[in-house]
């Protein structure tokens, strides 16, 4: 049913400055990037014909792909690893604390600095000379300090998976705190152990909470390059930096353009799928 | 109980987890050396000295102006969208909200690049402002989700039975629906500045020459030996958003009841 | 004209029609029940008049003028929600007092008006309460309060006692009832609840499908229900299957089956009967005599309720059991007599 008459335009007089401005500035640079994509660069300029030469550049060597698969890999990998480490923690604060609001600031304050210095904090870690490799030399169980902590795929991974841990815990505590106690209580008259009442009722209930927190950091991991050029080494590169790369020094303006449109596609498809299968597992459990 | 216990200890091993990284960057920036790597080499403070340069303090000032009006534009959108859709049942609402939320699934720095691509096309020089625009894509529809949420727990009675207690639209509004909708609106104002505050990869691509706070502390991170400093900042940063918390908390406390909405 | 005037109103959603062409005439200082179940449009009429929803025909007028185009907050009525709306960012006072910013009175007199207002309700000293540390009680009266403040001229009422539980609902019951009396506004009252409609109320509508199916006095619905549903809606009633043979002006003859030939005083009889109509011939329990002539039965339950009892006795030739109020005789067998003159002739269903 919707409004009609009067009700119909207040509403939509309010709806759409947001709409216009978002819709607008969505679009057009969008449409842009698409249309620059099916350029050539030359020199400072593009040459005047349409050409899918960038895609065939894109999809056809191996280096992009590799770039590619790695990007999404190190993302999903990453997501899983927050998604499951922030987990626990979130339930614990829904059901086993008093002080909800305390945990809540305790656990976040790690987050009000910089994004950059978070990132780079683990360079310090896992440094030549950080701190995990003069602990152990401290402790005397290596001789000399480990090279292979930091800048590799790995370094990454564990770097976003604890520069993103606000992003899974706020939203998995929220699903799981909206969760009506006696829903939990009829499952357990009903029969249900603790585990079998986990995987029946807590864990659908709490599904949008996981599936919010896993698009929040999926989407912008895949396109960082702050962490990999900070921590990831050559073997770490992900596909933003070669986006970076194509917007600033090199200057192919039309390359990039195609890498950015082609890795957004793919993010766009993979959290399609994944909110998919998300809803489907929900549904297999019960 | 043995799952209490044992979540209990899982939280601690969580907390280190999220602790010792940024406790790293107080620890350095008040180490005597400008090498960042043990062994610790004495207690300075002069690391903080170095924050007094200008280029810093400009690019702070950038990024509260950024926040600022990131976070005020996009609440005030937030709020007129959030408004429209739970108020009013209206055809293509869910569409809207889709469109709406679409930044939310396009990586950041795909972001950056098409509105630099946007605003070259369109001959505009790039400045604080179209860093402003960049962010607005990215808080919209944080501050939407937020709103929402406090809307949708909103009694519709409580706007009537003003209106039938003698108060027309405006006045509902401002003695109704904003004193209940406050809570809201500082959430996502808090929420939008503190994205916006911290975003760097549209706003290095869009910042131009006026640099913000995170594109000045990337330039940082290239030379060595302006680490120190630049982990003096990233503890300062880290102190003052501690204290304004503590201080919002403290106020939160003082001062009324927190208002409860519905029944 | 009424005081308060519905006339040919129908309001529909979606193509649903949900109020259909109802006529409703309140006269000043009644208090006035619109009884009918939930989704038979009564709220949607209350909303109409108090101007949260516009009619999609007909007119409404109160004390002369039509109110069909004055927003709500123009309108001259004040109502209490059933969620009771009490604002929770004010406390008790402010509450009370919301209305009252646009007459702009002094400080003292704003004060002594809610105060007595908080009297009236029985809220003496609680003006300072937060609203979140109400019992449910208090909130009606607060929401009572805040509307009646106004001194609108109809104070709508929409199933006001819904949230309290039983002995508060009795309570609060008399205390509307003497408030209503003391202030003399008009009051509507919207309910499911028919003995709240019944106890309270100087007239009750009855609703049903978006119309208004009967509009009497407590008593007069109860004795003279002019269709099956109200008799059915008011209080328990048993029908049994009839056909007129006759019709005079004294009295109706029907052929009423397992009851045998009857004749009824015509006062009896709801209009629109004609001989020869199918009709349901109706009795309430406690006109059911129970003595040695007439039908016997058995009694299958018994329900015990102090100086008198409620059971109900199967008879032959009759699927559903016999309601009855009385003192039943001890044992299993009851003979049941059916008073002609407390029969009532109704239309049969048209299903």
């Amino acid at each position: 049913m919707a409004d009609s008459g009067r009700n119909l335009r207040q509403g939509y007089a309010l709806l759409s400055p947001t709409l216009g401005v978002v819709g607008l500035a969505l679009a057009a640079p969008m449409a842009l990037l698409l249309l620059t994509s099916l350029k050539t660069q030359t020199g400072t300029g593009f040459e005047s014909g349409w050409t899918l030469a960038q895609y065939g550049e894109v999809l056809g060597r191996d280096s992009y792909r590799i770039l590619f698969a790695r990007s999404l890999a190190i993302a999903g990998l990453v997501t899983l690893l927050t998604v499951a480490l922030a987990y626990p923690m979130a339930y614990f604060v829904a059901f086993h604390t008093r002080r909800k609001f305390l945990w809540l600031i305790v656990l976040t304050i790690p987050f009000w600095t910089s994004y950059l210095l978070r990132v780079f904090a683990w360079k310090i870690i896992l440094g030549y000379g950080g701190v995990i490799n003069s602990g152990l030399l401290g402790l005397g169980l290596i001789g000399e300090p480990l090279s292979f902590l930091l800048y590799n795929p790995f370094s990454v991974v564990v770097t976003l998976a604890h520069a993103w841990a606000a992003f899974a815990i706020l939203p998995i505590y929220v699903s799981l705190e909206k969760i009506d106690r006696s829903l939990l209580e009829a499952a357990s008259d009903l029969g249900d152990g603790a585990l079998r009442r986990f995987a029946r009722i807590t864990l659908p209930l709490s599904m949008p909470g996981v599936i919010g927190a896993a698009i929040l950091i999926f989407v912008p991991t895949t396109g960082d390059f702050v962490t990999p050029e900070l921590v990831g080494g050559p073997a770490g590169a992900m596909i933003a930096n070669i986006i970076e790369v194509q917007f600033s020094q090199v200057g192919n303006w039309p390359l990039g353009a195609a890498l950015a449109l082609v890795s957004m596609l793919m993010v766009a498809v993979i959290a399609g799928l994944f909110v998919a299968a998300a809803r489907a597992a929900a549904k297999a459990i019960r | 109980m043995k799952s209490s216990r044992l979540l209990f200890g899982y939280a601690l091993a969580y907390l280190a987890f999220l602790y010792v990284p940024v406790l790293v960057l107080p620890l350095f920036s008040l180490n005597n050396s400008a090498f960042i790597a043990f062994p610790l080499a004495g207690f300075t403070t002069r690391w903080y000295a170095g924050l007094a340069d200008s280029a810093l303090q400009h690019a702070l000032v950038n990024s509260l102006k950024v926040g600022i009006a990131t976070a005020l534009i996009s609440t005030l959108l937030g709020l007129t969208a959030a408004r429209a859709v739970t108020r009013y049942r209206l055809r293509g609402a869910n569409a809207a909200l889709g469109v709406i939320s679409l930044p939310l699934f396009i990586p950041d720095i795909v972001l950056g690049i098409s509105l630099l691509l946007l605003l070259g096309t369109l001959g505009l020089p790039l400045s604080l402002a179209s860093v402003v625009l960049g962010h607005l894509l990215i808080c919209v529809p944080f501050s939407l989700t937020v709103l929402i949420a406090r809307f949708e727990g909103f009694d519709r009675n409580l706007e009537e039975a003003s209106a039938d207690l003698g108060e027309d639209g405006w006045m509902t509004f401002w003695r109704v629906t904003l004193p209940l909708m406050l809570p809201g609106i500082v959430a996502s104002l808090l929420l939008t500045f503190i994205t916006s505050f911290d975003e760097f990869l549209v706003a290095y691509f869009l910042s131009g020459t006026e640099a913000t706070l995170p594109v000045y502390i990337w330039s940082q991170l290239r030379f060595p030996a302006r680490l120190p400093m630049v982990l003096a900042l990233g503890t300062l940063i880290l102190a003052v958003s501690v204290v304004l918390v503590i201080f919002a908390e403290k106020l939160r406390n003082q001062g009324v009841k927190k208002p409860v909405v519905g029944a | 004209m009424s005081f308060l005037s519905v006339s040919k109103v129908s309001k529909a959603f979606g193509g649903n029609t949900v109020v259909d062409a109802v006529d409703l005439n309140v006269e000043r200082g009644t208090f006035f029940a619109l009884l009918g179940p939930s989704g038979c449009g009564k709220t949607t009429l209350l909303r109409m008049i108090a101007g949260f929803e516009t009619p999609d025909s007909g007119t409404i007028s109160i004390d002369g003028e039509v109110m069909n185009t004055v927003p709500p907050h123009q309108r001259p009525t004040n109502m209490v929600f059933q969620s009771y709306a009490i604002f929770p960012h004010l406390n008790v006072f402010d509450n009370i007092a919301y209305g009252l910013r646009k007459l702009r009175l002094p400080r003292e007199e704003l004060r002594r008006r809610v105060e007595t207002m908080l009297a009236t309700v029985r809220l003496e000293g609680l003006g300072g309460r937060a609203a979140d540390q109400l019992s449910g009680g208090q909130r009606q009266r607060v929401a009572l309060a805040r509307a009646l403040v106004r001194e609108p001229k109809v104070l709508l009422l929409d199933e006001p006692l819904g949230a309290l539980d039983k002995r508060l609902r009795d309570a609060m019951q008399i205390e509307l009832r003497t408030i209503q009396r003391k202030v003399g506004i008009t009051f509507l009252l919207v309910t499911h609840d028919q003995e709240e409609a019944l106890s309270l109320s100087d007239r009750v509508a009855v609703m049903s499908g978006g119309r208004i199916l009967q509009v009497a006095s407590p008593r007069e619905l109860y004795e003279r229900p002019n269709c099956r549903e109200v008799a059915d809606f008011i209080g328990e009633i048993n029908f049994f299957h009839a056909t007129v043979k006759e019709m005079t002006d004294s009295g109706v003859t029907v052929n009423a089956g397992l009851l045998g030939i009857v004749t009824l005083p015509r006062a009896n009889v709801a209009p629109g009967i004609a001989a020869g109509d199918t009709i349901a011939l109706a009795i309430r329990p406690e006109h059911v005599r129970i003595g040695r002539e007439g039908v016997a039965g058995e009694i299958v339950t018994r329900t015990f309720l102090g100086e008198r009892s409620h059971f109900h006795v199967k008879i032959a030739g009759r699927t559903e059991p016999v309601a009855v109020s009385g003192q039943p005789p001890s044992g299993k067998d009851a003979t049941l007599a059916f008073p002609p003159e407390n029969l009532i002739a109704l239309p049969a269903d048209q299903t």
